[in-house]
């Protein structure tokens, strides 16, 4: 008996080593370029020509890739448009937001983030095929950027925009060397929405061209780990990238994508399968009802501040020598500007958490707003009681934005354009740039305007944690928790019952204080009987 | 005064063994309730549910114990149950102040008072497996909804646990009390130790 059970725990020795987690196989295996592509760009005769422009490019790819430029009008990167479900129309384009507030009006500024040229206005011609810009997400050399205000193009001469100084790009270099998108690429727009470095989204900035895997444990560099870049998950065929803010997906309740896959390749399940936790299995008990995301990403933000508050309110004060003003704090995070208003900023902080079932409630430039309360420029719907809902973690950005106190809805103010153009950026006449932004929309203006506070959810996805880094159980089950805002559903360690535990506190005390009681008694009367029988 | 042996080897050792594991139960699901944070939640999360299939798995053996031997008899009453309860109750409250002797004797075939017959057979006919069972089902709960339970029941499945815990230890406060009321302070728990008890001739 005693040998058996040695043995046992001789084996159980033996295999403990085995049941650790593997370690991570790099997720790109290095192979030599021929393996990668048949084609060498440096061999084509029409890429070796000096191009002028982009659109010059553009052209001689479409000689070979005849249909791409049809594939790409296909795709949100283009339309900035995506059509909802109750018939407004939500993307880049349409929607409000509180930071910039518009697309429209500021085109020739916000489309440095389009891959297109020329959207300087709302003439843009959304037919064009040399019009989109191939080189943007298809550039392997780093030295293809767009001008901040150039309307989608780079700078074909060395131009200097806000004391940053953009060299000449070199368009045939480029063009002979393109490739795959990776981080890079994906990253000049995503990583600094918003106008800078981590503005946006919270999980998403400049950290993530080189993390560690304490900051992204798919996306982390080096040796043994995975080295995933975004187009591993946001697996594209013909252009068309999965995994859109407009269009999420709360709840992946198809699993591995492998062998058969559904449309969303970019969700958690679609690797990891709706069993995830293989050790401690009660863990699965979670996937149901809560996102991945919401254990996995404890914290935003990890390693560069993020915007959470934009006051528009507060913009447009001027020194003594009225000249604008701007004020950083230590770290070099902007306070204060006059163009823009009042920043605040946050870093490494723990996100918002809602019940989310992928459907996303848009406040649209026509709905009408209660100006009352904070106004939700878009709400994530969803509740514990509808079982496609799950508990997702966000970004909430709050901040204050002019509106229409008449008419009680958005207004597009124009920010940017040269001086005597109405834009607020150059003129800082609130009434005269929302005026102006409202005729070239063609929407109503009452001529009145005031300032709303508004919040704006982000879902979160990105910067998971090593497992060891999730989040504990009393983070969620305990008195004041992360999820101690939620309503509408029993959670352990959380709620309690006045009526369980009053009766139960009754219960118990009231049998401790009986037997106290009667244990008293008992002692005296004893003694009393034995003085009386004289022992 | 004389010495009876009352508890078997397997009473005694079912008898110890449910107390533990009910204590460990009691500490770890107050643990996981929120009252206090001793040994994690995670560990008293994984604990409790080892535990509950512990104590489920030993009532099981009791049930088989008590069912071959026969001795399940000790738990029944005849006659007017409710005037031998009373009986029962009288002498707690008044007789025993008045160093009354008990109302019925302790002997090897019968060892348990009316009081004790009826709370002891409720407790694990009802008591303890109701909590078993509305602990099973929350520890089964996305499985029970699978099979088309309503998942609002989750939260009164979880506020009976926890009412019945609470019972509970009132019950445990109660008995551990009761203990001392017999031929001496100890003599209750001694036999439970070793089988034998004094009791009065």
């Amino acid at each position: 008996m005693k040998k058996l059970l040695l043995t046992g725990i001789l084996l159980s020795g033996l295999l403990f080593p085995l049941s650790e987690p593997l370690s991570a196989e790099p997720f790109h295996h290095k192979v030599d370029s021929l393996l990668i592509s048949t084609t060498d760009h440096k061999k084509f005769k029409i890429l070796q020509q000096d191009f002028k422009s982009g659109p010059e490019v553009t052209k001689a790819c479409l000689t070979c890739h005849t249909e791409a430029s049809k594939q790409l009008h296909r795709t949100r990167h283009w339309t900035w448009d995506v059509p909802m479900k109750k018939g407004d129309r939500l993307g880049k384009k349409n929607v409000v937001n509180n930071f910039c507030i518009s697309v429209e009006g500021n085109e020739p500024r916000c489309t440095s983030c389009h891959i297109g040229y020329n959207w300087k206005d709302k003439n843009f011609n959304f037919k064009s095929e040399e019009n989109v810009d191939c080189l943007a997400c298809h550039d392997m050399t780093g030295t293809y950027k767009k001008l901040p205000a150039g309307a989608g193009h780079p700078a074909y001469q060395t131009t200097v925009f806000e004391k940053k100084t953009f060299p000449k790009v070199d368009l045939s270099f480029v063009a002979q060397r393109v490739g795959h998108p990776d981080r890079h690429n994906c990253g000049i727009c995503h990583f600094e929405g918003g106008g800078a470095d981590a503005v946006k989204h919270g999980d998403l900035d400049n950290s993530l061209l080189k993390p560690d895997r304490e900051l992204d444990v798919h996306m982390a560099i080096g040796k043994k780990e995975l080295n995933m870049t975004c187009a591993d998950c946001h697996k594209t065929e013909g252009h068309q990238v999965p995994g859109s803010r407009y269009t999420p997906e709360a709840h992946d309740t198809h699993g591995f994508d492998y062998p058969l896959a559904d449309n969303n390749p970019a969700t958690c399940s679609s690797c990891h399968g709706l069993k995830p936790h293989k050790k401690l299995k009660k863990l699965n008990d979670h996937v149901a009802r809560v996102a991945c995301q919401t254990c996995h990403i404890p914290f935003i933000a990890k390693e560069r501040p993020t915007k959470m508050w934009w006051d528009w309110s507060k913009a447009g004060k001027f020194d003594k020598n009225g000249k604008e003003i701007t004020i950083k704090d230590s770290s070099g995070c902007i306070l204060y500007v006059s163009k823009k208003g009042e920043f605040r900023w946050a870093k490494n902080v723990a996100p918002e958490y809602s019940w989310f079932n992928g459907e996303m409630n848009y406040t649209t430039f026509k709905t009408i707003i209660d100006d009352r309360k904070v106004v939700s420029v878009n709400h994530p719907d969803g509740a514990a009681n509808d079982p496609l809902s799950r508990i997702w973690p966000f970004k909430v950005h709050r901040g204050m934005q002019p509106y229409d106190p008449v008419l009680k809805r958005f207004v597009k103010p124009i920010v940017y354009g040269p001086k005597g153009s109405g834009a607020y950026w150059s003129d800082f006449n609130w009434d005269k740039s929302i005026r102006k932004g409202m005729e070239n929309a063609g929407l109503e203006y009452s001529g009145k305007y005031a300032f709303v506070e508004t919040e704006m959810y982000w879902p979160i996805s990105h910067m998971v944690s090593p497992k060891e880094k999730s989040l504990s159980c009393r983070e969620c089950h305990s008195r004041s928790g992360r999820l101690q805002n939620l309503s509408g559903f029993y959670l352990m360690g959380r709620d309690t019952n006045p009526f369980v535990e009053y009766f139960g506190l009754l219960a118990i005390s009231g049998s401790l204080i009986g037997v106290i009681i009667h244990s008293i008694i008992r002692y005296f009367t004893v003694k009393k009987l034995k003085k009386a029988g004289g022992k | 005064m004389k010495k009876i042996y009352l508890y078997a080897r397997f009473q005694r050792f079912w008898h110890w063994t449910q107390f533990l594991i009910i204590s460990v139960l009691l500490l770890t699901g107050l643990e996981v309730h929120g009252l206090y944070n001793l040994m994690g939640y995670e560990n008293a999360f994984r604990i409790h549910n080892i535990s509950g299939w512990g104590l489920l798995g030993l009532i099981f053996i009791a049930f088989f114990w008590y069912i071959t031997t026969g001795d399940f008899r000790q738990y029944l009453t005849e006659g007017n149950l409710v005037e031998k309860i009373w009986m029962q109750v009288r002498y707690y409250m008044i007789g025993i102040f008045k160093h009354e002797p008990h109302p019925f004797k302790k002997n090897e075939i019968s060892r348990l008072n009316p009081l004790q017959r009826i709370t002891y057979l409720m407790l694990t006919l009802v008591g303890l497996p109701s909590q078993i069972i509305f602990g099973f089902i929350y520890f089964y709960f996305n499985e029970l909804v699978a099979l088309g339970m309503n998942p609002a029941w989750m939260e009164p499945i979880a506020l009976i646990h926890t009412l019945l815990a609470y019972l509970l230890i009132a019950f445990v406060i109660m008995h551990v009390y009761m203990t001392t009321t017999g031929h001496t302070l100890t003599s209750n728990i001694k036999a439970m130790i070793t089988g034998w008890e004094e009791v009065d001739e």
